[in-house]
């Protein structure tokens, strides 16, 4: 098992004719992944991959020539979020928007019509998803993932690899990777992701990494102690940031207050999760919490 | 992106949000002309003279004075202009003088706070005020949260006048007070949205002695990502206000921030880049700044960043973190080798590469015969870069 994607994921890429979108839909097909079209207005009829792939004018057209139910999208930060709205409004169940530096007006309306549609998004400005051995959506490089027990969601990118590849070094494998994304408005918080994750039988053990800025590790830590039974090990980066500037990501800034990393990682142990003090520590805690119980 | 009051203040005149009469000053020589002309077109001898630098808390720094005329509006003025203004925002190195505001003075009758900004959680955008104006706001949410009037406004559907009026009514506002306080509420939001404003702030808003509602100060803040579409607004950026080695970094497409330690840090990922700066500091050493390569680093960038770095003289040492998905480690390896020959650096140089083609970059390092120090993993790098200091 494995949460939101897994090897009977069909897959759609919007944007797939672009330089970032074929190269990672070849990395994905790679990997296993069933990309069953993609989307790009005006070249609808063409054939793409090796003349694998057929190319669709419209997400609707695609998906339904293909009965595809999961889309990911590669298109420019001024074109996301109406990518994200066309695919919703095509019953599309999981979208994953991997594009950086979409404007966070054009996030919240496109927020309320994933509510009404009750569609799930993974992003914007996040890695994707890698159900290891089934599927992979997005930019994560696969081959640093082993099958195992262990699922980990991250705000960031290479932080998430950086907490796959502690894992491998004491011998943990995982089940799903989510990069959920640092942007103040996202498809899917952490606490969500807990939630499949708990639900999930193959998944005994999480990792969650979070930043400075926003709310959204706290929610997490306080849905956790109430309903999370599995192992959880935390991690928030950004104690040594300076209050007030933006880290790269629009999330993580701190304004004050309980987003700090230090209260975040307050509330966290206080909630219960093996929180590391420090970012190598996170492959050990693991173990450690797997072997206690 | 921040700009100035004065800027922020044309912006709120072409939405109709009333402020006093005031012109900005550039240099020394004109001073004395905008204070007469202010003192002529408000018919009041008084005035204020605002420094004009992003950073909040200028009052309690000295660089708000009130100025009963003109001799001391244009001593303020001198004292003022030119002058290292710190206050809690700016760090103890304070932020040089370079533009004043010259404005009429107001007769205050009451003092309110005003701000909308986007309320994470519900992603929703929060229209807040509060009788309680002209103080730090944090303290009145703290203390009396009840004297802050609230209003979520959904973005598919935006600010109706019910909204403004709630928060009209929350005031306590009667009469024409009343009516132009909706207005200037429906207006800012009007100004919120299409500006792509992350944040909107007037405070304090005041009700003048003659009864009318005027935005006394201003702050707008706007969002990156929109810029592209905005592009006023983006006209109005003022790179004096930021720091140059930003700036430069800023050309390269690199994301580096300046800090007070004197470990370099070289990291591809934000996430990551903060988590190696946390490192560093738990092994005992201080970061020298955040600095994320991107998605995407070559030899170039490599270079670019390694000069961005030797150009802060506090470096002592240099730590690179590359955990290779998409950035191919193999590249990176090339780029340092490259950068050291070419820069001659004179600090040691720590370096773990991880990930994608790690081992042939392992190999290229190693047939470098530089004296570059290869970590294993991030809590050794930490420590051996702390160390060879």
């Amino acid at each position: 098992m494995s949460i939101l994607v897994n090897k009977n994921s069909k897959v759609i890429v919007q944007g797939i004719t672009g330089g970032e979108g074929a190269f990672h839909s070849q990395q994905m097909i790679d990997y296993g992944s069933n990309i069953v079209a993609g989307v790009t207005p005006g070249k609808g009829g063409s054939f793409i991959l090796e003349q694998n792939i057929p190319v669709f004018n419209s997400v609707e057209e695609a998906q339904s020539n293909t009965n595809a139910n999961v889309s990911i999208i590669f298109v420019p930060p001024a074109f996301a979020s109406e990518a994200i709205i066309e695919a919703s409004e095509a019953n599309i169940e999981l979208i994953v928007c991997i594009t950086e530096g979409v404007p966070i007006n054009d996030m919240a309306i496109a927020m309320k019509v994933l509510e009404k549609n009750k569609t799930r998004l993974i992003g914007p400005n996040c890695p994707g998803i890698i159900s290891v051995d089934e599927c992979k959506l997005g930019i994560m490089p696969g081959f640093i993932c082993k099958k195992g027990t262990i699922g980990v969601v991250s705000k960031s990118g290479t932080l998430t690899y950086e907490a796959i590849g502690q894992l491998a070094s004491v011998g943990l494998g995982q089940t799903t990777a989510v990069g959920i994304g640092g942007d103040p408005i996202i498809g899917t918080t952490m606490k969500e992701i807990l939630e499949l994750f708990e639900k999930d039988q193959e998944t005994e053990g999480v990792v969650m990494i979070g930043e400075i800025g926003g709310q959204m590790e706290n929610e997490a830590a306080l849905w956790a102690k109430k309903n999370m039974t599995k192992p959880l090990v935390g991690f928030i980066a950004g104690q040594t940031a300076p209050p007030g500037r933006r880290m790269g990501h629009a999330g993580a800034i701190v304004s004050g207050g309980d987003d700090t990393a230090e209260a975040k990682m307050q509330i966290m142990k206080e909630s219960g999760i093996e929180v590391c003090e420090s970012v190598a520590d996170i492959g050990e805690k693991m173990k450690k919490s797997l072997e206690t119980i | 992106m921040k700009i100035h009051e004065y800027q922020g203040k044309e912006i709120f005149k072409s939405f109709n949000i009333p402020v006093p009469i005031g012109y900005a000053v550039n240099k020394l020589d004109d001073v004395e002309k905008v204070i007469k002309k202010v003192q002529n077109e408000s018919k009041k001898d008084a005035v204020v003279v605002k420094a004009q630098i992003h950073a909040g808390g200028r009052g309690k720094g000295g660089g708000v004075k009130f100025s009963s005329g003109l001799s001391t509006a244009v001593n303020n003025a001198n004292k003022i202009f030119g002058m290292n203004l710190v206050t809690h925002q700016t760090g103890e190195r304070g932020q040089k003088v370079r533009k004043i505001l010259i404005e009429e003075a107001s007769n205050i009758s009451k003092e309110f706070y005003c701000a909308i900004t986007l309320d994470r959680s519900l992603g929703q955008f929060v229209f807040m005020v509060s009788t309680e104006g002209g103080m730090e706001i944090e303290k009145v949410a703290e203390e009396t949260p009840e004297k802050i009037v609230k209003v979520w406004i959904d973005p598919l559907i935006g600010m109706k006048s019910f909204h403004a009026r709630k928060l009209a009514f929350g005031l306590q506002l009667t009469g024409s007070a009343y009516k132009e306080a909706v207005n200037l509420f429906l207006n800012l939001f009007k100004c919120f949205i299409r500006t792509d404003a992350s944040l909107a702030e007037i405070n304090p808003l005041v009700l003048t002695n003659d009864n009318k509602i005027v935005a006394l100060d201003c702050k707008l803040n706007f969002d990156g990502n929109a810029l592209y579409r905005q592009k006023d607004i983006l006209s109005l950026r003022d790179t004096n206000e930021e720091d140059p080695t930003e700036l430069e970094a800023d050309k390269f497409d690199l994301n580096y921030i300046k800090l007070d330690g004197n470990v370099g840090c070289m990291v591809n990922g934000a996430g990551l880049a903060m988590a190696t700066m946390d490192i560093i500091k738990i092994s005992g050493g201080e970061p020298a700044n955040f600095l994320d390569v991107g998605g995407t680093a070559s030899a170039d960038t490599v270079k670019n960043g390694f000069k961005i770095i030797l150009s802060d003289k506090n470096v002592k040492a240099i730590l690179i973190n590359i955990f290779g998905g998409i950035v191919r480690c193999d590249r990176v390896a090339n780029g340092v080798v490259e950068a050291v020959k070419e820069l001659g650096l004179d600090v040691p140089v720590v370096v773990r590469l991880e990930g994608t083609n790690s081992e042939e970059a392992k190999e290229i390092l190693a047939r470098s015969k530089l004296s570059i120090i290869p970590a294993s993993d991030m809590k050794d790098a930490a420590l051996k870069v702390v160390k060879s200091i």
